[in-house]
């Protein structure tokens, strides 16, 4: 059983189509949150971001996302380097942060509103993402109208209406029942065979990130450190329900959490 | 309430100190409480008359010039100080100290800068009318979830764009609460701009029916405004609620 896993922090690939490159962030106070991380992310793979609370992790994909500046260091997504959010980068917010003034149908559109796109082609190209992730009839309601796993696909379909090559995801199933989040970690899946997109998936659970993860990036806490990079060689084929019986997976959990297990306490 | 197993509805209050007043009026108590039924009686007397229509469209003219301006200048201050540290401390002293100031010291500051026309009546509305406003956009802006922020900014808002689409609508629900308390202010404002400034419109009235001792027309006049006033604050309270159901789901 050969669980894929190297200790030593890589050279960020040249052709990764993310690139943090030695990036740190301070706070004012003086709180150390992120400390020279240099990570690669690969076209069409879904890497996750994973550690212990405090460690940064929210933070960097903010960075990445050009809500936050880094304190020094650099981001380059497709060639680019970061100043600020861009149209190829789009965000799925932990607390949904839908307008709840608005529609699903308008909320989905925000995005392609922003990009100046006319009212009758943005709602087609909403209605077919609210279809996408399975809530057509619902168009015309409201957020308060819908259930915690319901707002997340409005959220979900939102990024994904802007066409946007990498898609930021901030620990987007933590505020959802666990049935849920089983679902959407199926759909994950789905959606990733489909969409050739990149996927860069902040999460604390260790089972969610090997689950759905091509690539899990292990970050320490206090300052946050890439500490690990685990690329588990799991078949996602026809039966997602396998996945969680596979051997490659259940050792993969297994040695995470040895290794996260010295930074409690 | 229920009342002898009979549903009794919220006004029927109102029945009950309609009929005191009545009786009080009927047995003399005082002269300057009339019967209910007169009071009615003048008010069907004077609404038609030149004198009560001229003072209502002078004091509605005030009253909504004053309000538009306190809602215009009032929801761009509170947004900003909502949202600018230097904003709010350069303005939020002031606001609160207006807000909290007897304020009908200052109408004959204004009197004495502006002279005794309707430019002062509108100051004066203003005056009791924008403080509450401010604050409590203010209060609106800073209640927004900062991640309804970070989503309009990551797909591209402009602040602009930010400012209209997300503040102004989160901010919504506080805003109308502070327009509504502001409105009920501003009654008192022109009011009290017309009965201390110039005596025109409903001041000229109060004061005249006031002095030569027209009880009836005096309190015909004041049930009016009364019910205006209260038939505004309820048309807003109305407005609030219904965006009052994104208030709490909001953060």
């Amino acid at each position: 059983m050969t669980v894929h896993a190297k200790t030593a922090v890589p050279e960020v690939a040249a052709d990764a189509i993310v690139q943090v490159r030695d990036v740190s962030k301070s706070y004012a106070g003086g709180v150390h949150a992120l400390d020279a991380i240099s990570i690669g992310f690969q076209r069409g793979r879904l890497t996750s971001l994973l550690g212990p609370s405090g460690c940064g992790k929210t933070t960097l994909l903010k960075i990445i996302a050009g809500l936050l500046p880094a304190t020094s260091g650099e981001v380059v997504v497709d060639r680019k380097v970061v100043s600020g959010p861009g149209p190829e980068r789009a965000f799925v917010f932990q607390d949904f942060a839908l307008m709840p003034w608005a529609s699903v149908l308008a909320n989905v559109g925000f995005g392609l509103e922003m990009r100046g796109v006319g009212k009758a082609e943005r709602e087609e190209i909403s209605r077919h993402y609210i279809t996408e992730v399975g809530l057509s009839g619902f168009e015309n309601k409201y957020p308060h109208e819908l259930s915690g796993g319901m707002r997340q696909r409005v959220g979900l379909a939102r990024a994904l209406a802007v066409r946007a090559d990498v898609l930021l995801m901030d620990e987007p199933f933590s505020a959802v029942d666990e049935q849920t989040r089983r679902k959407f970690q199926e759909d994950l899946i789905r959606l990733r065979e489909k969409e050739n997109k990149t996927f860069i998936f902040v999460t604390h659970s260790i089972e969610e990130a090997v689950y759905v993860s091509d690539s899990i990036v292990l970050l320490s806490p206090r300052p946050g450190r890439v500490s690990q990079v685990i690329a588990p060689d799991i078949p996602r084929g026809s039966d997602v329900d396998a996945i969680r019986r596979h051997p490659v997976y259940l050792d993969t959990v297994d040695a995470i959490w040895r290794g996260l297990k010295r930074y409690l306490d | 309430m229920t009342l002898f197993g009979h549903r009794v509805p919220m006004l029927a209050s109102l029945l009950v100190w309609a009929a005191l007043w009545e009786i009080a009026g009927q047995v003399h108590l005082s002269f300057l409480l009339p019967p209910l039924s007169s009071v009615f009686i003048a008010m069907v007397e004077i609404v038609p008359t030149p004198t009560f229509l001229s003072a209502l469209w002078v004091t509605a003219k005030a009253f909504l010039i004053g309000n538009a301006l306190s809602i215009a200048i009032g929801v761009p201050l509170g947004l900003l100080m909502g949202r600018s540290a230097i904003a709010d401390r350069l303005f939020l002293l002031w606001v609160n100290l207006f807000l909290s100031a007897p304020l009908t010291a200052l109408v004959p500051v204004i009197m004495v800068l502006f002279g005794l026309g309707q430019t002062t009546i509108v100051l004066t509305v203003i005056l009791f009318a924008i403080w509450i406003i401010v604050l409590d956009t203010r209060a609106g802006v800073r209640a927004i979830a900062p991640s309804l922020v970070e989503m309009a900014f990551s797909f591209g808002a402009s602040p602009l764009q930010a400012f209209w689409r997300i503040y102004f609508w989160a901010a919504l629900p506080e805003i109308l609460a502070g327009v509504r308390l502001g409105v009920i202010r501003a009654v008192k404002g022109v009011i009290i701009g017309q009965l201390l400034v110039t005596i025109v419109g409903f001041g000229a009235l109060f004061q005249t029916y006031g002095s030569q001792f027209q009880m009836e027309e005096f309190w015909a006049a004041l049930v009016i405004l009364f019910a205006f006033a209260f038939a505004l604050a309820e048309g807003l309270a109305w407005l609030e609620r219904r965006v009052d159901y994104y208030a709490a789901s909001r953060s």
